[in-house]
């Protein structure tokens, strides 16, 4: 008997619009045609495939979910469906999405004035300036109100002094929004300021030896007494609430995405199980194995829904609560997370190549577990949030 | 350059194996099947787009491109799709496959071409269902045009012919077309050099294979002209010639045999299957 599959199982399909469908179907022939045959490759050698930006920007994906300044427009179901498919291929290409789209740009779409929109979007979206988003740093990663970087008025500009971490697409990036107290200001004085690679004191060293998305390029922003015009701060939002909306967008995108790192190693284990033979049968004829596999498709299925269910309502409403945003990151990365490395386990001694897809998206995960608000940091906020009481 | 582009949708061939044929044997069960444009067709779009476009400027259309496709109502998601690649207009005839036949399906789009007036009509080699392998050449044969079947190669002159080649045993055969002219398409007119129109310079290269629909064109197909026709106006009161007389599924593959080494295999070839 032929394996049903997972989209036959959910029948997600009959939820999605023709238009929805075709996007997907879109960007998942993008992905595996041009990406899925190097995942591998490009993670074995740590690096972001540069040469695909102008292709991925032609499709369309580059802020595919902002209004205007020559971006798609797409609704956050359709957004979230290109999310999936590009994490099918691998988390690297989807962080290199969701930090141009999600982070970057939506920071400048949100509260940057009209020149700073004109300026960056339309050329953002086509993949000719790449972005970077720059809140974490070495002494401040989940508790970014304590972050020490800071900005001074001189005159005509801005100086900016300090160091931030972990951040995503740095190394190639050509504008970093940094975000920075201002004078000698509490949480409450944070504000996002535009830097574009060339001013002085402005670094990006690259990080190395990462073991997980190693196909996306991870670096630090170094900036010395950085000096910035007086218009490189995006004016309408003062406070952390500036960075969090930003990160509610990306974790949000983040809760399809992973389904689609958990599809692809769901699929691919599935159809080793049915042909690898142990004890003179396939090892998917075991109980045992049927048990995992059942699991895992429950938890896929589970995901999409309330990725689709929560998309649906962000559609209606214009927004989400942070709240809702938390439970579907929390919860769809656990599932794939758990899913990764199941499969990694039915894969057997197999699971550890990088010919086989589990491991790299397994360990790519740890970093989606960790970052845009950790596990436990999107706990805290459920159980603030069900309990009105603050467990930080 | 104006060019008509027929498309068919067929279930799935990567799912050829979901195909249900039910005890009567009158038919295949078409229920829960996925259905896709068949490839040929995928190709012959992207032909026409190829053809229609100074190469460096892809979304600029130079002429026309005519999608049209006989089908039920569901076909236009496929057509919906074709928009979307880069195609101009769509149209569809209202049909099921069981009242269709390859004749029928000429006879049908002649009416079309007379309406429309197309420079080319370019279309798949074959639909991977039924691999009839008429339509391109029964149309031709109607509109009395000259034709060319399984392109590998287009390429549009100065003078406004155009050359095709054709992949033939031991080589390949080239043809000079004067349009109007019917021409069908093989899997290698995808490959990077070989459809020019007269606009792309000859040193371009297309990405392998079948364009993407981008994600703001997906959108944007929503708002191109899909006409829809029924069969009668476009049959002239044709009907099909061919009836099916039964269905059947291939018989199951016996399981083959594993040798223990290339000696083995020597032997048995040449003992048992006796071809060395
Ligand atoms: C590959 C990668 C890419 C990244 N890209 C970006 C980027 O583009 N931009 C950017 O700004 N940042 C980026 N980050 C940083 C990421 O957001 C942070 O790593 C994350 O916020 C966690 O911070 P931390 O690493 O300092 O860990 P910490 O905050 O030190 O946390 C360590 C552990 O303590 C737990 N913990 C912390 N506080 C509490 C508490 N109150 N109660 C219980 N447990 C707690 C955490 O859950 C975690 O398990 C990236 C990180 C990675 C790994």
């Amino acid at each position: 008997m032929e394996p049903l599959s997972l989209d036959a199982l959910s029948e997600i399909d009959t939820h999605l619009s023709d238009e929805e469908r075709m996007v997907r179907d879109s960007v998942r022939r993008f992905v595996r045609e041009r990406y899925a045959a190097r995942a591998g490759e490009l993670f074995e050698e740590e690096r972001f495939p540069v040469e695909l930006i102008p292709e991925l920007a032609e499709l369309g994906v580059l802020g595919a979910g902002l209004k205007g300044y020559g971006c798609a427009g797409m609704s956050a179901v359709e957004y979230g469906l290109i999310l999936q498919e590009l994490e099918y291929g691998d988390g690297g290409l989807r962080s290199f999405v969701s930090v141009q789209g999600s982070l970057a740009m939506y920071a400048i779409h949100a509260y940057g004035s009209e020149e700073q929109k004109q300026k960056y979007l339309p050329e953002m979206a086509q993949g000719k300036l790449i972005g970077c988003f720059g809140l974490t740093e070495p002494d401040s990663g989940s508790d970014p109100g304590s972050m020490t970087t800071r900005a001074r008025r001189d005159g005509d500009s801005w100086v900016l002094s300090g160091t931030k971490m972990w951040i995503t697409n740095s190394p190639l990036a050509h504008l970093a929004v940094v975000w920075a107290k201002v004078d000698d200001g509490g949480p409450e004085s944070i504000q996002g300021f535009i830097v574009e690679r060339g001013a002085r004191g402005f670094e990006t060293p690259k990080i190395h030896g990462k073991m997980s998305l190693r196909a996306s390029e991870t670096g630090e922003i170094v900036l010395d007494e950085c000096r910035v015009p007086a218009s490189a701060i995006l004016p309408n939002k003062r406070g952390l609430g500036g960075p969090l909306g930003c990160l509610t967008q990306a974790r949000f995108g983040i809760s399809w995405g992973v389904l689609g790192a958990a599809k692809a190693c769901f699929e691919s284990t599935v159809e080793y199980a049915r042909t690898r033979v142990q004890f003179g049968v396939p090892i998917a004829s075991k109980q045992l194995m049927q048990e995992r596999l059942v699991e895992m498709a429950v938890e896929i299925v589970k995901g999409d829904l309330l990725a689709l269910h929560f998309g649906r309502i962000k559609d209606r409403h214009g927004r989400l609560r942070p709240e809702q945003v938390s439970l579907c990151k929390r919860e769809n990365v656990r599932t794939a997370l758990d899913v990764a490395r199941s499969c990694r386990a039915v894969l057997g001694g197999n699971g550890i190549l990088l010919e086989y897809p589990a491991i790299r998206h397994m360990l790519n995960l740890e970093s989606v577990y960790t970052y845009e608000g950790t596990h436990e940091v999107h706990t805290l906020v459920l159980g603030k949030a069900l309990t009105g009481l603050d467990a930080f | 350059m104006k060019i008509l582009v027929a498309l068919k949708r067929v279930a799935d061939p990567d799912n050829a194996n979901k195909v249900k044929i039910p005890a009567s044997g009158d038919k295949v069960e078409t229920a829960g099947l996925e259905w896709k444009l068949n490839p040929f067709d995928d190709y012959a779009l992207e032909a026409a787009l190829r053809l229609t476009e100074n190469g460096k400027n892809p979304k600029a259309r130079v002429g026309e491109v005519v999608v049209v496709t006989l089908g039920p109502k569901e076909c236009e998601t496929q057509l919906r799709s074709a928009l979307a690649t880069g195609a101009d207009r769509a149209i569809r005839v209202e049909a099921t496959d069981e009242a269709l036949d390859g004749r029928l399906v000429a006879h049908a789009l002649r009416a079309i071409v007379a309406e429309e007036k197309p420079d080319l009509v370019v279309m798949g080699k074959q639909a991977v269902d039924g691999d009839n392998n008429q339509v391109g050449q029964a149309l031709a044969e109607l509109l009395d045009w000259p034709m060319a079947t399984f392109a590998a190669t287009i390429e549009e002159e100065a003078a406004g012919s155009v050359l095709v080649g054709r992949e033939v045993d031991g080589g390949v055969c080239t043809l000079r077309l004067k349009p109007p002219a019917v021409i069908t398409v093989d899997l290698r007119i995808v490959a990077p050099a070989s459809v020019y129109s007269k606009h792309t310079d000859k040193a371009h290269k297309y990405a392998d294979g079948v364009r993407f629909a981008a994600l703001p064109a997906i959108m944007a197909a929503k708002k191109k002209p899909l006409a829809v026709k029924t069969l009668a106006e476009v049959t002239g009161g044709a009907t099909p010639t061919a009836s099916y007389a039964k269905f059947e599924l291939p018989p199951a593959r016996k399981a083959g045999i594993k040798v223990k080494d290339v000696a083995e295999l020597v032997q048995r070839l040449a003992t048992e299957a006796k071809v060395l």
